[in-house]
Parts: C-alpha cells; structure tokens; sequence
C-alpha cells in the first residue's frame, strides 16, 4: 500500500511539475512576445485602456472581424477583408503576420513581415495574454502626452491651422514616392495620418531621431507651417 | 426636288448631327488649350496634375509617339535580371478620367507665333499652354565612328524600349572570357549614375553565370562621375577584378568606335569587346531645337521660379530637356518640375494660386542584390537657377541593412512614381 501510494504520489508530481513547466514556457513564449511587441509599438497598442494610434489598438483583436476598430480609417482591401469574413485568430494573425502586403494586397500596414514562426507564434501568445478586452472607452481620442521637445514641437504646430491646399502643393515632394491611395510597396503609407504623429515624425526627422536621408533632407527646410499644412492634407486623406 | 435619296438624306443627317453637337463643341473650344509634348516622367505628371487639378477647366491634350511607355528609371534592373521588361512598361490609358486626351502622333514642329503644334501626319493642334517635355536626342557623332545604324549592332540602350531589349541579348548571350566596352558619356547627359549602374548590373549577370575571365572596360570622358566613392567600393567588394574604369586622363580620348570589330580605339590603346555599350552625348530632343527653346549648348534655358521657357511665354519645358540648374537629368527631377510648371501653367489660365517653387530628387542605383545606394538633394530658386539647398549621398562602409534598406525604398519609389505619373 506504501509503495503505491508513493508511486501514486510520484506520478502526481510529475503530472505537476508537467503543467508547472507548460506554464512557464507559456509565460516565456509571451515574455518573447512582449520583446517582439516592441516594433509594433510605434504603431500599435493593446491591453488596458488601449487606444487607436497609427495602427488600430489590439485588445481583444482575437476574434474580432478584420477593419472594424470603432473610428480607424482602414484601407479600402482590409474592409473587403472583413466584409469578406476574415476574423483575427492565432492563425489568420500568423499568416497576416507573415508577410502583410501578400496576406491582404492592398492594405496599408509599413511592416514587411515576420518571416520566423516561432516569433509569430510568441507575438500572438504575448497578444492572447493580454486577456478580455479592455480598450479606453474612446479608443479614437488621442493619447494623453508626455511633456518632451517633439511633444512641446507637436503641440505649437497643431496651433497652426494647416492650409490643406497649400499642404496639396506642397506633397507634390511627397506623393513621388508615398502614394496618395496609401498603397504600401516598399515606402510607408502616411494617407490618413493622426496630425500629432505626422508632427512628431517630422520633428524626429529634423532632430535625427529619425535617420532616414532622404526623408531628412525633404523635411530640414520645411517651416511650422509648412508642416502643419502636410499634415492637415495628409490627414484629409481617405486610404483607398 | 423634295424627293429625298438615301445619299442626301445621310447628308443632312450628318449636318443636322453637327448643328446639334456645335454648342458643346464651342464649349470644349472655349476653354484654354494646354498640350504636353512627350509622356515621360514630366510629360506625364505635368497631364496629369494640369488636367486633375484644374477639374475640368481646361482642355489637356498629351501628345507621344508611342502607345506604351518603357521607363529609362529602373531599365538597368532589367539587364541585371531583377525586372522584367513587362514590370517597367507602362501607358496613359488611366489618364483619361482626369480628362487628359492622349494623341498617339509624332510632334514634328511648333509654331510659337501661331501657337500650333504640327502632327507628322499634318494635321496641328493649337495651344494656349505648351508643355515641352521631349526627353533627350543623341549626338551619334560625339563618339567618331557612332551612329544611329551603328546603335542597331552596338546598343546605347539610353532610350529605353528596344535599345534596351537589344542590350540584354547581347549581355546573356556573352560567353565567359567575352570582354564588355562601355563608352560613357560626357556631362550633362540623362541619369548621372546610369552608366555606372547598368555596369554594375551586366558585372551581375556576368558574375552570376560564373564568369572568371570577362573584364567590363569604361572609358569615360569625365574625371569624375556620380556616387564614385560607393561604386567603387560597391565593385571592388561584389566584382574583384571585372571592372577597370579608365578615367581620359589615362586613355586620352576615343579616336574611333568600329562596331563591326568591337573595337574602341583610344590614344592610350584599342579596347576588344564582344559587346560595346556606346552612351554618347545628349541634347535636347530635337523639336525643341528646331522650335528655337534650345541655347548654343543644346538645352533649354527656363525660368527656375515656373519652369517657363527663357525663350517664349507660352511654353514651360521640363525634365532632360530643360537646363535646370544644379538638379541632374533624372525622372524624378523632370516629375518634380512637372509640379512646378502645372502649377504655373493652371495660374496662367485660371487664375488658381502659385505657390514658391521647390524641387526635389533622389537617385537611387542598385550595386548588387540588397547593396543599393542613393544620392539626393532639395533645391530652390536661388541667383537665376534652380540651385541644391541641401544634399546627401550614401557613404562608403554603410551597413548592409542601411544598403538592403536602400533597394526597398527604391522599390517603393519606383512603385510611387509611376503611379503619380499614369494613374
């Protein structure tokens, strides 16, 4: 009776110890993701209180139908996405992940792809561990901001009411290589751009956060108003 | 006489048709004219934003030669097997929503008095704005021994289309040891890193087949050429060996091209290839010459504030054809400067607002697979000309990420600029 009580035992441990690990290599594979996040985070945010920035917030994306984020401007494809019956799951969200512009032709998201599936799987386990959702309860209202130079840069352009005809001669510069339908082929979509990233962007350009050479030099001699004007015609764009 | 046969009773039909039409007709006649001569980078794009951006207002009328259009930008990437000639031809059929009318004719001569464009085929089509955008010809007899027959045998490919389609046959069909020539030409002349690009492209091909034995010669009549320091670097790292520019100083000058040998004679020696590439030098496409736009150099001279020509009021001329200042001979220069000049052309005739002038260009050139570099500037009008206000270029011992980063962006512009242009 001893002895099988303590094989009985035994096995219990183990059955234990089993599920101890399946978690922590859960936690781990999220902890992976969370790393992962952070190139999404320029765009994108997720867990409590997330809101709408560049990119549409993530909370609760796992099972919600594809373009339907309350006040996102969404590229004419990834609607027809949605309308055609694309819901977000582990693995709609892997293969999109995979390479975007192949997944969804058309639509307007700057990133080229994660091409391991490992990565892909720890970015949707880090996503799906963010819980139910629990988005800020206006999701299109902009962020609240932290007092730096590009926010202080951003906040004194807004004040300018941006000429959005004189913005539409001036993206002349722009629309050579951004296209005016947000198409993404190499060169990332700025149509439909919040004006206070669009601001802060070319603020970052102009103090070389940004390193880009060609966008530096585009933006070095642009004025306050002459942004405030591209961000209001850029911001007045519909995706297509 | 009341009787009516069915020949004039189809005759009075058609006069009864035209009374009906002439109102609207009058209409169409009533608005200002402007014609685009050539449908390139600035032909194009000068249609194009003329006729969107006047919403109707004007009569826009593109005039080329041809039905497709095969971009110079990106012909390179053809040779080197990353394009194929399909993915770089292109045509103005989209155009016509923004109300652009596409006239497939040779312009064969302007009259600035009359404001008339004469068609080859003799009909003429009149004008309150003319857009000249005709691109470049070729001085066959720069290089001693060139010639339009002789480009049939020894491409200069600087035109692309069929030049271009040549060039690549002749580049697959080398066998290793076969020597290449390329007689580079001399400033101003379309695409500043072109010649050097299209080297590194067929050194490529060449490289990819396996090659150990073929040599790339360039004998170039300028002692210096754009992003040098990066090409160079680009061949001693991706073609060892395979690339001897010659700089005039060392061969003296090209005393004969014989297409017939593949020979290219020079002061310091003959140059044998199996394929000779000659690019000689440019002008002004012909009809702006013959039209009096053109100074004793062969280009254009323009207002650097609209784009209007120096010589006539009416008439803006734009991209390789103008003489702009410190911007290259480039399709993003000419598309810039379309801007520019529909801009200008709309104020003339609508009275819609004129703004600065800016321009702006960027050159990108593919070295090797994922080594693209690239050189740029912004410009104003300054002192008379269209002067650089700031520029950069791509250094030597760059990242392969910044490199690999390069060919994406160019992609991204190739893709961007042809939809500004025919979309």
């Amino acid at each position: 009776m001893m002895l099988r009580h303590w094989a009985l035992a035994c096995g219990l441990a183990a059955m234990l110890l089993a599920g101890a690990e399946q978690a922590n290599a859960q936690e781990t594979a999220a902890a992976r993701g969370e790393k992962l996040f952070g190139a999404c985070k320029a765009c994108h945010e997720v867990g409590t209180g997330a809101r709408n920035k560049v990119g549409p917030h993530l909370d609760g994306i796992f099972g919600r139908v594809a373009g339907t984020v309350e006040g996102f401007r969404y590229s004419d494809a990834m609607k027809k996405a949605g309308a055609d019956g694309l819901a977000w799951s582990a693995e709609s969200l892997g293969a999109y992940l995979e390479k975007p512009r192949d997944f969804i032709a058309g639509n307007r998201m700057s990133y080229r792809g994660m091409p391991e599936k490992g990565d892909r799987d720890d970015l949707i386990a880090y996503l799906q561990s963010q819980g139910p959702a629990s988005p800020a309860a206006n999701v299109a209202a902009p962020e609240p901001k932290a007092k730096d130079p590009a926010t202080e840069f951003t906040d004194i352009v807004l004040k300018i009411a941006g000429d959005a005809a004189y913005g539409e001669y001036l993206s002349g510069d722009c629309v050579t290589c951004h296209q005016t339908t947000g198409q993404v082929a190499g060169i990332p979509s700025i149509v439909g751009l919040p004006k206070d990233y669009f601001i802060r962007a070319m603020f970052e350009y102009k103090t070389n956060v940004r390193s880009n050479e060609v966008m530096k030099l585009r933006v070095a001699n642009l004025a306050n108003e002459e942004i405030a004007a591209l961000a209001a015609y850029f911001g007045s764009l519909q995706p297509k | 006489m009341t009787q009516v046969n069915r020949r004039q009773f189809a005759t009075l039909l058609g006069a009864g048709v035209s009374v009906l039409a002439m109102p609207a007709y009058l209409r169409a006649q009533a608005k200002p004219r402007v014609v685009v001569i050539g449908g390139g980078a600035g032909g194009a794009t000068a249609a194009r934003y003329i006729a969107k951006d006047a919403q109707g207002a004007l009569d826009v009328t593109l005039i080329d030669a041809n039905q497709k259009f095969t971009t110079c930008f990106f012909s390179n990437l053809y040779l080197g097997g990353y394009r194929t000639f399909d993915s770089i031809t292109h045509n103005w059929d989209k155009l016509a929503a923004h109300g652009v009318k596409k006239v497939t004719g040779m312009a064969k001569g302007v009259d600035l008095a009359k404001k008339t464009v004469a068609m080859a085929d003799g009909t003429s089509i009149a004008y309150d704005r003319l857009v000249m955008s005709p691109g470049i010809d070729l001085k066959y007899d720069s290089v001693p021994g060139y010639s339009a027959e002789a480009a049939e045998i020894a491409p200069h490919a600087w035109k692309a289309g069929p030049q271009t389609e040549l060039l690549k046959k002749k580049l697959d069909a080398l066998t290793d040891g076969q020597n290449i020539v390329m007689v580079a030409p001399p400033n101003p002349y379309r695409c500043p890193p072109g010649p050097y690009e299209r080297v590194s492209m067929m050194a490529h091909v060449l490289k990819a087949k396996g090659f150990k034995n073929s040599k790339i010669f360039i004998i170039d009549p300028k002692e210096q050429f754009s992003k040098q320091g990066v090409f160079v670097e680009g061949w001693e790292k991706h073609y060892k060996g395979m690339i001897e520019w010659i700089a005039p100083t060392i061969h003296g000058g090209v005393k004969n091209v014989d297409v017939k040998t593949g020979k290219v004679t020079t002061d310091l020696s003959v140059f044998e290839g199996a394929l000779l590439n000659i690019i000689p030098a440019q002008k002004a496409g012909q009809i702006a010459a013959d039209a009096g736009l053109t100074d004793e150099k062969g280009f254009c001279p323009i207002d650097p504030n609209s784009m209007r020509s120096a010589k006539n009021n009416d008439v803006f001329v734009i991209g390789d054809a103008s003489i702009a200042g410190d911007m290259p001979k480039s399709g993003f220069s000419a598309n810039s400067q379309a801007k520019v000049a529909a801009m200008t052309v709309r104020a003339d005739l609508t009275g819609s607002k004129t703004f600065p002038a800016k321009y702006a260009n960027t050159c990108w050139s593919l070295v090797e697979t994922d080594d693209g570099i690239k050189v740029g500037a912004s410009y104003e009008p300054k002192d008379g000309k269209i002067a650089s206000v700031s520029t950069f270029v791509s250094q030597k011992g760059e990242d392969a990420a910044v490199r690999k980063a390069n060919t994406e962006e160019a992609n991204g512009w190739y893709a961007g600029i042809t939809a500004d242009m025919f979309s």
